[in-house]
């Protein structure tokens, strides 16, 4: 059975039928997403003094991420205007650069980005404990400058006993009294050869920067990771499309190929758009 | 609402966001005074241009190939 409205309009739509399916599926997207964002914001704001960490992402990474992402749009859109000009060559290769900027950008996030972050350990500290580390934390010092209060220790985890953990220090907690370490540092600096050693009664939560490390991170990886779960879904969506299955379809009816397309690139501009909201929220600001 | 002119859309809000970058990369260059900085702002600023550019491009060559869905 043909599929109808598959090329020509709908009488009373005036559009072909996918592309009102897409749209009412984009608008249930901005909700979900639009959710999540809202969501965010107002942890964020509400967030107690010094426990919302910043410049703790990779901004190089993350802009090159994004310059991928958008570099994806521009040769989607050249696939579709390929096929409408029935070039179907430059088609294939324009898709083909799609789905590598998909693919870079997926292993980018999950073999670098991510992994990152689950090697990175933190601990927070006991409010009646904070004195007892002053040295890697330098709240006299904020507290006389007027800022936040550190009430964290972060670094790489060496190794723990039943007492105690010893931490190779970020710089931030090696220096803590240097004016360059109020800041956040938007290129990564390294762990320090500096040792801490804390003691468990004195630690309130401590674990790897995983979602359940805080609120910061549970929302990092949930937006990022629904993000990246739409990106998956776009480049084995463009994959198939790629394929030899869609020169059956190119020879057969090139215009039902060329909707396919059009409508995929549109599920494909949304998640780009959304990520072009990510970056500067969670990298930059 | 069509792919071309979804495209249009998303590359205002790309050259929004170049803009903010090379905005926010000046400022960082304010505050902490690493030079770095601001040649990633003038390399933001150049992308937003190119972006702009590109954005016209495509709008005028859809326009003469009436590519219009």
């Amino acid at each position: 059975m043909e599929i109808p409205y598959t090329i020509s309009t709908r009488p009373d739509t005036g559009l072909w039928n996918a592309k009102v399916g897409i749209w009412l599926f984009l608008a249930s997207e901005v909700m979900l997403f639009g959710g999540l964002f809202s969501a965010y914001i107002f942890l964020r704001l509400d967030a107690a003094p010094g426990t919302w960490p910043h410049g703790l992402l990779n901004v190089p990474v993350g802009t090159m991420n994004t310059a991928i992402l958008i570099l994806s749009s521009v040769t989607v859109v050249l696939a579709w205007a390929s096929l409408k000009m029935r070039r179907y060559r430059a088609y294939w290769w324009y898709m083909l650069a799609t789905i590598l900027c998909g693919v870079i950008f997926l292993t980018v996030k999950l073999a670098y980005e991510w992994p990152q972050k689950f090697e990175h350990f933190g601990a927070y500290i006991k409010p009646e404990a904070l004195g007892k580390y002053e040295k890697y934390l330098g709240n006299q010092r904020r507290t006389e400058k007027g800022l936040e209060p550190r009430i964290e220790i972060t670094g790489h985890l060496h190794s723990q006993n039943a007492k105690e953990y010893e931490v190779a220090l970020d710089p931030v907690n090696a220096e803590p009294d240097n004016p360059a370490m109020d800041r956040p540092h938007f290129f990564p600096l390294p762990v320090t050869d500096k040792i801490a050693n804390i003691e468990k009664e004195d630690v309130l939560r401590a674990t790897m920067f995983l979602p359940t490390h805080n609120t910061y991170f549970a929302s990092y990886f949930t937006i990022t990771g629904l993000h990246g779960m739409h990106v998956l879904g776009g480049v084995l969506v463009f994959i198939y499309m790629w394929l030899p299955v869609s020169k059956k379809l190119y020879q057969r009816n090139p215009e039902h190929l060329a909707n396919r397309v059009e409508v995929s690139g549109l599920f494909w501009h949304f998640v780009d758009l959304i990520w072009i909201f990510v970056f500067p929220l969670f990298y930059l600001l | 609402m069509s792919l071309k002119a979804f495209h249009i859309v998303f590359i205002i809000f790309s050259t929004l966001l170049a803009l903010g970058t090379a905005a926010w990369c000046v400022w960082v260059d304010l505050v902490e005074g690493a030079p770095i900085y601001l040649a990633g702002a003038i390399a933001s600023f150049v992308v937003a241009i190119a972006l702009m550019v590109y954005g016209f491009w495509f709008y005028r060559k859809m326009k003469r190939l009436r590519i219009i869905t």
